[in-house]
């Protein structure tokens, strides 16, 4: 399996976790699969929406976007395009920040780790490692 | 035969992924996230020990009212939205009346002692009131719903519960013998029905308007 490829399984299973998040807020799920209360704590808190907008549906979004774009890359029409793989790596980045932020939340506002949000800092993280290193693979390649 | 592509085995293995993923939300929505409290549970001392109902109100107030209530029973939630903001502002808030509030779950509503649960979760926690209050209004929604702990659930992020505790609570089921405590001494008082108002040794069943309400407060208050 190359980089691509592991790159769309981490954002299928980011996907996963966000939407799994997203359904509970919406009250299709009763309550979390976590152990500790804090992923509730985590969801129910003022901090669990970003300028309105849920921050688990940001995510689901994000994902299903970053995935959308990883498996165009796979496409033989795109396998040799660095600019398609740039625009992922600029998106991913811009989510990894984005999850920095959120981490700093849990660890200083709300007090409370999600364990299920950790498992999504940990995909996305993953996803960007996977895009820098096929970006570099495919720089050298044309070099 | 020919072995399949590396494309052909990712899309495989993302497709079981998938499937897996959709699988385990399927199961999500369709689990039972809600405890069942038991009926006619037996009742210990320590249950009921030092409780005597949810009071709000001076304790110096008059006028004692005790009302029995079902959160599933449309007319305790028709007084509750109703009526109740009028006596809790003009009575209760005024120093007049001190009111108590006792659990009288009715057995033909599915969700009545879960909900009466939740809101002594939301108790321990100084928010029974408000708690209360935020379940009588959404009680169309969740009266016919198959799971009504989700919204019992939602309720809290508006009340501002910790969700943490209030869960700990929800799966201990700690309050049942408490309220089938409640229950039995409604029983024992004479209620037959909900909602129904003790006030002043006498029992009113049914919905009682505010102004009745008040003619009774009036009333007392003047007694020697």
């Amino acid at each position: 399996m190359n980089l691509r490829m592991g790159a769309a399984v981490a954002a299928l299973a980011g996907l996963f976790v966000s939407a799994y998040l997203w359904l509970y807020k919406m009250g299709a799920i009763g309550t979390l699969a976590c152990g500790t209360g804090g992923c509730e704590t985590v969801q129910l808190s003022p901090q669990s929406r970003f300028l309105g907008v849920e921050v688990a549906a940001i995510g689901a979004v994000g994902y299903a976007l970053l995935l959308g774009l990883t498996l165009a890359s796979l496409q033989p029409r795109w396998a040799s395009s660095r600019r398609l793989l740039q625009v992922i790596a600029f998106l991913s980045g811009g989510a990894v920040l984005f999850t920095l932020y959120l981490k700093y939340l849990e660890l200083f506002v709300i007090h409370a780790i999600c364990r299920w949000c950790v498992g999504s800092a940990i995909l996305i993280v993953v996803f960007f490692t996977l895009i820098l290193l096929e970006l570099r693979r495919v720089r050298r390649q044309s070099t | 035969m020919a072995e399949p592509s590396p494309m052909k085995r990712f899309y495989a293995l993302f497709g079981l992924i998938a499937a897996a993923g959709v699988g385990f939300l399927i199961w999500q929505m369709n689990k039972a996230s809600t405890p069942a409290v038991p009926v006619q549970v037996a009742v210990q001392p320590a249950d009921t020990a030092g409780f005597e109902g949810y009071s709000l109100g001076s304790d110096s107030a008059r006028v004692v009212i005790t009302e029995y209530a079902d959160y599933q029973c449309p007319a305790c939630q028709q007084f509750a939205t109703v009526e109740w903001p009028y006596v809790r502002e003009r009575l209760v808030q005024t120093g007049r009346v001190r009111w108590v509030f006792r659990d009288f779950p009715l057995s033909q509503h599915q969700w009545s002692r879960l909900a009466a649960h939740s809101a002594a979760c939301a108790d321990e926690q100084g928010k029974f009131w408000e708690y209360a209050d935020a379940i009588f209004a959404a009680q169309p929604e969740w009266s016919t719903s198959r799971d009504a702990g989700k919204i019992f659930r939602q309720q809290i992020e508006k009340v501002g519960l910790n969700a943490g505790t209030w869960d700990q609570c929800m799966t201990s089921l700690k309050f049942a013998g408490r309220i089938q405590g409640s229950a039995d001494e409604g029983v024992r008082a004479g209620v037959g029905s909900t909602p129904s108002f003790v006030i002043g040794g006498r029992i009113y069943a049914g919905v009682l308007a505010y102004d009745k309400i008040k003619a009774l407060v009036d009333s007392l208050s003047r007694a020697p």
